[in-house]
């Protein structure tokens, strides 16, 4: 059999860390990288008689991101204990959400080939994070770092239509991308804050019953989500098709080979024994409060695009790749607004020289040196003819250099354009002097030498004529009339 | 001096008869003379109760202290107190310092004033009914030194009852307060879950723990209870309501109240002793104006299985922490990690500890957590109705406090279930929340019997008043153990 004979079925469960300023039942402070343990506060220590009080920033988020995918908020939610003993985690439980989570029941499109494709969201839970374990510059013992534990996380949990990795990369990025939207999540993949756990099972095309499934966990990149999906795919087809079985298992991923690996076979997993804890009561969330949450919610990506090609007249495309973090369709709206030009030029400007060039120096929009308000002022002076084409990129250029805003350079430089007709047409009448020949050949019907002429005519000016003033006026020139 | 009321030595200390130093230094020397037959105690905090005595006097002295300023209490050793062990009577904790103080100890010390004298031995994480299990050795009864105190705040009751302290903090899971002040004839009330913070209160089951106070009279109780009440945004759990002012509700009367009598109280259980004291306890409360009426608690008589469902559930939840990791026990030259847990585990924590832990683990896994842990949470729902139901006809409660007086040492310690039987009157209120409290109600063969009262939520107020109406009209809270008085 081969890989077509085979239906990949896939799960993932995203953890992404809340951006919340302090820990989700405490005031310990989040921030990452802080020297180990100084973050760690006695109810993160899980110090006897200390109580966890909920973080109402943590909630809101967790709210935001439901109504961001359409889920249904539930009005009472409940924490709940998940028991197991590691030595990361403080408590020997884990606070988290299990029967009654504060968002389900959420979906979200994708678009995978030019195919748009809804994803069932089941649900999305607030728990607590646990601490880190270290190893390195430890010989027989194991340090512990609990300034991670206590970080707020939503664990969103997809319904198992997910069919190949291209669609699991499609989908991380999607949520990805809502998270850093609304603000509740820094996106940060290297640091943790957005990390995925993969479930993959394959079944034969037909079948009813889901094959067993494997879990991948902690997978912290794109790349690797897609490459550890990839590679369990054909792992499991080898297995099935060799005469195996899949067992039940959790398994890591690891970069440096691209393959993965059994951690610990699910079967002897824990039994968590969770049940609510009593020392945090049900959360009620009324009516108005998410109403006041939702009149919050930023306009989210798609709503964005489709208004940008409404409002602007911008190609899909183009509306797609400016709507794509929040800050960059900011950063349009505003050259666009105060520049006055032609929305589509702007997006050219930024979508090819801008993000062209931030590209290649690996910065994103918010690094930029050039501001919005920079770029305003040079779509300003393309669109009052001050500038041409081909003088408006020199202008750029300085200005990506640092050289400061398009007016200061421009008179720097005396790049200014030349508009006037009576000043174009001396150097018309100056060029068709210098060149007699070819005025002669070009007046027995020789066309081809207007550009010639349109050129001649652009290196005396020294780039400074008005290309459409050049055009227009030479033809009366040359025609003799 | 230790005979005197609380409001008594109040008004001494302000009229400068003497010092909170003079009154402190009277205590700390009863605690070095008598303590050692009691075991009462596990730390004696001599040199800070000083400080804190000194302290007292200078506010005394500027004119801005309370009524508590300056008394001396005792904390029970669950109450964690900053810079000073806070054991839980725990090998565990044996050699714990947290680094805060309860919101209890913040109210009563830094906040009213109060001198803390030392910190009260109790059954282990506050698992018993009769003070056996401290990892200190167990404490003595005063009224009869081979006898119990009573648990798990037998340290609390103990140098109340013997003069060493005027008054003292406990806590109730399922009758820790109110079944050794019966057995030591003290007043305890158990307020309203949520009414006393529980930040910085060593968890035993977080949604029957409540803290309360432990005094020779219901008023003395009153401006304890009053001090250390209030609404605490450490602790979700706490309620969100003003205290009722609990001193100045004492003088409200008793006539016209009407008082029910649940059936299922006064059944065969209870020894003829306990009978005859509460029945005149009963006639009593009639010459001063209430009513009895007969009422029904029918889930009532499932409280014990119930308790003992919820509490080792959570405990055994609320005690994981304990790993040997962080703090606490750490066992000595283990192999791997598991070992580490194992042995530290084993070795902190004692027999009963370690059995309810047990229970609780079981009670929760898979397969069994519908079975029980969901049942008793039905039945524990069941229960409060009942006391609602009971509260639209009747403004409180009356029941005995424990079916017979103290018992003797090792009489019930190798059977558990008699040894949780114990509790059979006072768990009820502890499932539903109410406030309970007991009360002194005579003697049976020389030792004290007590009788409870239960009230709705956030009744406080109306308990403390009957009860302190009937100690105005008798003489039984007056008594004290001999050799101590």
């Amino acid at each position: 059999m081969a890989r077509q004979d085979w239906e990949v079925v896939i799960g993932l469960e995203v953890h992404c860390q809340l951006a919340t300023k302090t820990k989700i039942f405490s005031g310990a402070n989040t921030a990452y990288g802080a020297p180990p343990n100084t973050q760690a506060d006695a109810v993160t220590l899980g110090m006897p008689g200390v109580l966890p009080v909920l973080n109402g920033a943590a909630l809101e988020m967790a709210i935001k991101f439901g109504l961001s995918v359409d889920a249904q908020i539930a009005r009472r939610c409940v924490f709940a204990r998940k028991h197991y003993f590691y030595p990361d985690l403080p408590k020997g439980y884990q606070i988290s959400q299990y029967e009654l989570p504060i968002v389900e029941h959420g979906k979200l499109d994708i678009e995978v080939d030019g195919v748009t494709k809804r994803i069932g969201i089941t649900r999305a839970h607030m728990e607590e994070d646990a601490g880190k374990s270290l190893h390195e510059n430890f010989v027989g013992e194991t340090g512990i770092d609990l300034n991670r534990a206590g970080t707020p996380l939503i664990e969103i949990v997809s319904e198992p239509d997910i069919r190949s990795a291209d669609e699991a990369v499609a989908y991380l990025k999607k949520i990805h991308q809502i998270v850093v939207y609304l603000g509740v999540c820094d996106g940060n993949m290297q640091e943790g804050s957005f990390r995925c756990d993969a479930n993959v099972s394959v079944r034969r095309k037909g079948a009813e019953k889901f094959g067993t499934r494997t879990e991948t966990k902690n997978i912290n990149s794109f790349r690797y989500v897609h490459a550890a999906i990839e590679f369990e795919i054909e792992r499991q087809i080898e297995v099935i098709e060799g005469g195996g079985k899949i067992i039940q298992e959790t398994r890591l991923y690891n970069p440096g080979t691209g393959e993965t690996r059994s951690m610990r076979v699910k079967e002897d997993a824990n039994d968590y024994r969770y049940f609510p804890d009593p020392d945090l009561l049900p959360v009620i969330v009324t009516d108005e409060e998410i109403e006041r949450i939702r009149a919050t919610l930023p306009e989210l990506p798609e709503a964005k695009r489709d208004r940008f090609v409404a409002q602007y007249g911008l190609p899909v495309y183009d509306a797609t790749v400016l709507t794509g973090e929040g800050p960059l369709a900011d950063y349009y709206e505003t050259v666009v607004k105060d520049s006055g030009a032609d929305a589509k030029l702007c997006a050219n400007w930024i979508i090819t020289d801008l993000l062209g060039g931030l590209n290649k120096a690996g910065q994103g929009i918010a690094g930029s040196t050039i501001t919005a308000t920079m770029m305003a002022g040079l779509m300003k002076r393309i669109a009052d003819n001050t500038l041409s084409g081909k003088m408006a990129k020199d202008v750029f250029e300085a200005m990506f250099e640092g050289e400061g805003d398009a007016d200061t350079i421009i008179d720097k430089k005396g790049l200014k354009q030349i508009t006037d007709d009576g000043a174009i047409l001396a150097v018309i009448r100056q060029v068709m002097d210098a060149n007699p020949g070819q005025l002669a050949q070009y007046r027995e019907g020789k066309d081809k030498l207007f550009g010639f002429f349109v050129g001649q005519v652009m290196k005396v000016s020294q780039g400074k004529a008005n290309p459409d003033a050049v055009n227009r006026l030479l033809k009366t020139a040359l025609a003799g009339e | 001096m230790h005979t005197l009321s609380l409001k008594a030595m109040s008004d001494g200390l302000h009229r400068k008869q003497f010092s909170a130093r003079e009154l402190t230094q009277h205590f700390l020397a009863r605690i070095a003379r008598l303590d050692p037959q009691l075991n009462s105690l596990i730390t004696v905090t001599a040199e800070q109760a000083l400080a804190q005595a000194d302290a007292a006097d200078r506010r005394l002295a500027q004119g801005n202290a309370t009524t508590l300023t300056g008394i001396p209490l005792i904390q029970k050793d669950l109450f964690c107190t900053e810079g000073v062990r806070t054991s839980c009577a725990s090998r565990m904790l044996d050699r714990f310092v947290a680094p805060y103080d309860a919101t209890v100890v913040k109210k009563l010390h830094a906040e009213a004033g109060m001198v803390m004298l030392g910190k009260a031995n109790m059954d282990e994480f506050a698992m018993g009914s009769s003070n056996e299990t401290s990892w200190y050795g167990p404490v003595k009864n005063p009224w009869d030194l081979e006898r119990v105190p009573g648990g798990s705040s037998g340290g609390s009751v103990a140098a109340v009852a013997a003069g060493l302290a005027p008054v003292a903090t406990a806590t109730d899971t399922g009758g820790s307060i109110r079944q050794p002040a019966a057995l030591t004839n003290l007043t305890g009330i158990k307020p309203t879950y949520g009414r006393v913070s529980r930040f910085g209160m060593i968890a035993f089951a977080s949604s029957l723990d409540q803290g309360g106070v432990v005094a020779r009279s219901a008023e003395d109780a009153a401006h304890v209870l009053q001090a250390m009440s209030g609404f605490d945004p450490l602790d979700s759990t706490s309620a969100e309501r003003p205290v009722d002012d609990l001193v100045s509700g004492l003088s409200q009367p008793v006539k016209g109240l009407r008082i029910g009598l649940p059936e299922e109280f006064f059944g065969d259980g209870m020894s003829p002793g306990v009978r005859i004291a509460v029945d005149a306890a009963i006639k009593t409360l009639e010459s001063l104006g209430a009513t009895m009426v007969p009422v029904t608690l029918p889930s009532a008589p499932l409280s014990v299985p119930t308790y003992y469902v919820v509490a080792p559930a959570e405990a055994s939840s609320n005690l994981s922490r304990y790993d040997g990791v962080r703090f606490g026990h750490r066992a000595e030259s283990v192999k791997n990690l598991e070992e580490l847990y194992k042995k530290s585990r084993g070795e902190g924590f004692g027999a009963e500890v370690q059995r309810r832990i047990m229970i609780g683990t079981y009670v929760l896994s898979h397969g069994y957590y519908d079975a029980y842990y969901l049942q008793a949470q039905k039945v524990r729902r069941l229960i409060s109705q009942d006391f609602t139901q009971a509260f639209e006809q009747v403004d409180l409660i009356l029941a005995p406090t424990t079916t017979d007086v103290a018992f003797r040492f090792g009489e019930k310690t190798d059977d558990p279930v008699a040894m949780y039987l114990n509790d059979i009157y006072t768990i009820a209120a502890n499932l539903a929340g109410i406030p309970a409290m007991s009360l002194p109600a005579g003697f049976s063969d020389g030792l004290p019997v007590g009788m409870q009262l239960m009230g709705n939520y956030f009744s406080e107020a109306r308990l403390l008043s009957v009860a302190h109406q009937y100690q105005q009209a008798t003489a039984w809270h007056t008594q004290m153990p001999k050799g101590f008085n």
